[in-house]
């Protein structure tokens, strides 16, 4: 992301969840921004002590099946009802109602699909991630066991510094970009 | 924040922090393998290597070379079929199934568990392929417009149901899997000092980078996937079981079958888990991750779908005789008594009968008995299918065409092949993949970690 040129970011370490948990809601009752938290394993709570939204990719995923399930009925309608109507066993195939209970399977086979992989792809694509990308976190360790805050930089430096040296963080800098 | 009761024991043994977990689970990939992986592995790959050539000689030659007659068309290669596909089962029941009941026990087995049942599917979907004879007109399955012009596929055939389950069931496995591996590629690759590994764990891992907004996504889908998946390995076993209950053959047209047929899919799928499972946690030293009670815990549900496994075989015979129908009455019997009774009561023996030695807490405790019982499941579970297959079909309508099906070496050569093909990619995943989910299981160290677990106590009796 290119940022401004007179932001300034600090990156705070800590070493246990629970008190970055805490320290994000210290900074966040201060009034800084929280610009990101890059963590090992997802934290319980992170998301609503930073004030973000629910993601909506479950929404998604169901318009997706949907779209799975509207696919099915028309190859089923198109290729057996339409195209070339079979007459298997003496059983009716010349509507789509009566040959129903036969397409189920497809027609759940194909939700599913559908709902799944397109879910799958937004997730690649919403979090900007792909194979031969390059590495998004700034510190190797955060995906062993630290966790780092970047909060943006408003006020005084020393009052910031000071509130997270209080809050627990391990590590204070300053990001150099 | 991170309570759970203390009669609850914990799930990762020792005094371990999350830079423990990380070391542990990198470790297979860091350093080099254990004599004993190389043994197995050697082994797997004579077995997989030979596997090869009887499919080339099939392919080259025809289906002629098995041992199939006019009568008994359809026999180990269907046989193999089922077993493998049930075998996958356990591993989506883990993954997804486990997630949705919110059992924390399942994150140190479930990455080790999906890769069984991709690995199994693949030896699943070869038979069908070859089955064919012609495989290079496999294509024929697909609904796509062929040379004759628009002559579709058949949407109203179970043998078409089992092309799309199948093939849905492998791509959404794989999907699910991967997104749960991306953070651990990450951690790997930020663990790498030679740049050729860090390379290759970057483009595995997506350059994935832990924000907060991504866990939050990752958490959704994974929930997401969890609930599409359980009733997707739920269907694919109800659609296999349909190949042969939607026919008219005595022994295979009965409605019990999608039901008998899931509950033996996650049985034999759960006693595959086992027997790798404790194959690994002792190469790797997994121990303090794949604990006694994550085994005993499979063993329950191994003797409770056992159960429901006999209960099938008896209803099944129950009906037999209840239906009036003189020919189904007939298949059972022969089943139980005619020339396959050694095959049928060698089904009875391992599937009924083992299992119920788990109602004992020693037993069930005990590694080397789960070790040999996983074993003689699946044996069981694979003369389950052969006994549904070939002793309903190898005496038929017709007495003057009653015939008994003997494999030949190909038979034998392509099945053993597959179990060896099956070892060298789960070998090869365990030397090279994180085999534990450990992002996830850092989520558990604070409420289920020994240490923490003891700590939690002893404030508790502070108070």
């Amino acid at each position: 992301m290119s940022t401004a040129t007179n932001k300034i970011i600090i990156n705070a370490l800590y070493d246990d969840d629970d008190v970055l948990l805490k320290g994000v809601k210290q900074v966040k009752e201060q009034g800084y921004a929280i610009e990101e938290v890059y963590t090992p394993f997802p934290v319980h709570g992170l998301d609503h002590a930073m004030g973000l939204k629910r993601t909506r990719i479950a929404i998604a995923a169901f318009l997706y099946g949907i779209l799975g399930l509207a696919t099915s009925i028309a190859m089923t309608y198109g290729m057996m009802i339409i195209d070339w109507p079979m007459n298997i066993g003496g059983k009716p195939s010349f509507t789509w109602g009566e040959n129903m209970p036969a397409f189920v399977p497809i027609m759940f086979e194909l939700t599913v699909f559908f709902a799944a992989h397109l879910m799958v792809w937004t997730f690649f694509i919403r979090n900007d991630i792909y194979p031969g990308r390059k590495t998004q976190n700034p510190d190797p360790r955060t995906t062993d066991d630290k966790f780092l805050m970047e909060v943006e930089l408003k006020g005084e430096r020393e009052v910031l510094m000071n509130l997270l040296k209080e809050s627990g963080a391990i590590e204070i800098s300053e990001k150099s970009n | 924040m991170h309570y759970e009761a203390p009669v609850r024991e914990p799930l990762i043994i020792g005094d371990k922090s999350y830079h423990d977990i990380t070391v542990d689970v990198a470790k297979p990939v860091e350093t080099f393998a254990p004599k004993s992986w190389w043994v197995v592995f050697t082994l797997s790959l004579i077995a997989f290597l030979w596997g090869v050539g009887c499919i080339l000689y099939t392919i080259g030659t025809g289906i002629g070379v098995w041992g199939l007659n006019n009568t008994v068309d359809w026999a180990w290669d269907i046989t193999n079929f089922v077993w493998w596909v049930g075998i996958g089962h356990a591993g989506t029941l883990i993954s997804a199934v486990l997630l949705l009941f919110r059992q924390k026990w399942r994150m140190s087995i479930n990455r080790s568990a999906e890769a069984m049942t991709i690995f199994s599917v693949i030896q699943a979907a070869l038979f069908p392929g070859i089955h064919m004879g012609r495989i290079w007109l496999a294509y024929f399955v697909f609904p796509i417009p062929n040379q004759f012009g628009s002559l579709w596929v058949n949407f109203n055939s179970p043998l078409l149901w089992d092309v799309f389950a199948i093939s849905t069931y492998f791509t959404v496995s794989v999907v699910f899997w991967y997104v749960g591996l991306i953070p651990d590629f990450a951690m790997i690759r930020d663990r790498a000092i030679r740049p050729v590994t860090k390379h290759i764990y970057r483009i595995l891992s997506f350059g994935w980078g832990g924000k907060a907004k991504q866990w939050q996504r990752f958490e959704e889908v994974s929930l997401v996937l969890a609930g599409l998946a359980t009733p997707l390995v739920l269907s694919v076993h109800t659609i296999v079981s349909m190949d042969f209950a939607t026919s008219v053959i005595p022994g295979w047209h009965t409605t019990i079958f999608p039901p008998y047929f899931v509950a033996g899919a996650i049985f034999s799928g759960f006693a595959m888990v086992q027997t790798l499972l404790i194959i690994v946690r002792k190469m790797f030293k997994m121990e303090d991750y794949i604990t006694i009670q994550h085994i005993e815990m499979m063993n329950i549900i191994i003797m409770l779908t056992g159960s429901i496994v006999g209960i099938a075989y008896i209803t099944e015979l129950f009906i037999a005789w209840y239906s009036g129908v003189e020919y189904e009455q007939y298949a059972f019997l022969n089943r139980a008594t005619g020339p396959y009774w050694w095959a049928y009561w060698s089904m009875m023996t391992c599937n009924v009968f083992s299992p119920q030695f788990m109602w004992f807490k020693k037993l069930r405790t005990s590694l080397v008995f789960t070790f040999i019982i996983s074993i003689v499941v699946n044996i069981g579970m694979w003369f389950e299918r052969f006994v549904i297959i070939v002793t309903s079909l190898h005496r038929d309508y017709l007495p003057s065409s009653w015939s008994m099906f003997s494999p030949t070496f190909v038979d034998i050569g392509i099945f053993i092949g597959t179990i060896g093909f099956f070892f060298v990619l789960f070998l090869l995943y365990a030397r090279t993949f994180p085999v534990i989910a450990q992002a996830e299981l850092k989520t558990i160290l604070k409420s289920s970690g020994e240490n923490y677990k003891k700590l939690q106590e002893s404030n508790e009796h502070g108070h």
